[in-house]
């Protein structure tokens, strides 16, 4: 599949470097190159510097063509603007975007996106650890 | 109207101050602590401190009895999501937006924002507006018409200059309103009104036509 993935944090590193491996088509966005450090040396996709908010770095990056398209920046916001430019504008078939915010991602996912909230599932992995 | 404004910025700021000014009922959302203070200091408890992105604080502000929502911090993602919470979560009537990057007008209306303000735009026109080079400025969309109101200005030197307006051969989907002469102020355009250096002939026009608009008032061919 072609994939791309919107920010290059440990998240979005780890997950291109799973889904490189798997043999799919990655392409990986950050709007600094000092980020792609994370990358693993034998990724085999494209890391691209550019801002996913702007419709010239999405087609660059192939959106037109893509598969699915995940947003996983540090900013809930950034997140869900670029998901649903991936989605209304390019119609990606899947678009997977990560919340903080439980209350945004609980609206998002109303509204027809795929969406994740680490918060809840950190905090309920964290109690479950709690010893009896 | 009860108005709730989020972002305290310059435009932030500028708007509450003109709407409570015009004796309406306005909340000035703004998150970071340091800016806050500043301008509750300044208008008291209409400013309330909070993220306007967060479903909680449109809450504390009565989202639910608003009748319009302004976002309109500097990034264009917030702007969007706070509306978006706004219209989703509260039904909040009217959703105004203002954007940096002119090109998400077209994703904003998508997703149901009702209005969007285009800063960036706004400030190329006005400055088109005073560049000799640039005679045709859009002054006004008028929404879901596919109409807009546009100014020609005649440049000093232009051919157009003692014409009359019923000379010109114009295209069908524009109507001239107005001829606003140096001198003489604004003026109906009757068909003999002759054109003078730096009058600015004001019409509403399909954006398709504007150009050919300003084409034909400044060509230097005289109409046959």
């Amino acid at each position: 599949m072609r994939i791309i993935i919107m920010g290059c944090g440990r998240v979005g590193a780890e997950l291109a470097r799973l889904l490189d491996a798997e043999g799919h088509e990655v392409v990986i966005l950050d709007l600094d190159s000092y980020s792609f450090r994370r990358l693993p040396r034998n990724f085999k996709g494209t890391a691209l510097v550019g801002n996913g908010l702007d419709e010239e770095t999405l087609r660059k990056a192939g959106i037109e063509k893509a598969d699915v398209f995940i947003s996983v920046t540090q900013g809930d916001n950034r997140n869900v603007m670029a998901a649903q430019m991936a989605k209304h504008i390019f119609n990606v078939p899947q678009v997977i975007c990560r919340i903080y915010d439980p209350i945004r991602e609980e609206m998002y996912r109303e509204l027809g996106l795929k969406t994740i909230s680490p918060t809840i599932i950190g905090a309920k992995a964290l109690k479950e650890l709690i010893g009896g | 109207m009860y108005i709730i404004v989020i972002g305290g910025g310059e435009v932030g700021y500028h708007l509450s101050k003109a709407l409570l000014s015009e004796g309406e009922e306005v909340t000035l959302l703004e998150k970071e602590a340091s800016r806050y203070a500043v301008l509750a200091e300044e208008l008291g408890e209409v400013v309330v401190r909070g993220d306007g992105c967060e479903a909680r604080t449109l809450e504390e502000a009565g989202a639910s009895r608003a009748d319009v929502v302004v976002a309109v911090t500097g990034d264009d993602e917030d702007n969007l999501v706070a509306c978006q919470v706004a219209k989703h979560r509260f039904h909040v009537a009217r959703t105004i937006a203002r954007i940096k990057n002119p090109r998400n007008k077209t994703l904003f209306e998508k997703l149901g924002i009702d209005v969007t303000v285009s800063s960036t735009d706004l400030i190329l026109a006005h400055i088109e507006h005073e560049l000799p080079s640039h005679p045709l400025v859009p002054l006004l969309e008028l929404k879901g018409k596919g109409l807009e109101v546009i100014g020609v200005k005649i440049p000093p030197n232009s051919p157009a200059i003692g014409r009359k307006l019923g000379d010109f051969k114009l295209p069908g989907e524009c109507l001239v309103c107005l001829v606003i002469s140096k001198d003489k102020g604004p003026q109906l355009p009757s068909m003999d009104v002759a054109l003078e250096a730096e009058d600015e002939v004001v019409a509403v026009a399909d954006p398709k036509v504007a150009e050919e608009l300003s084409a034909i008032l400044l060509s230097k061919t005289p109409p046959s």
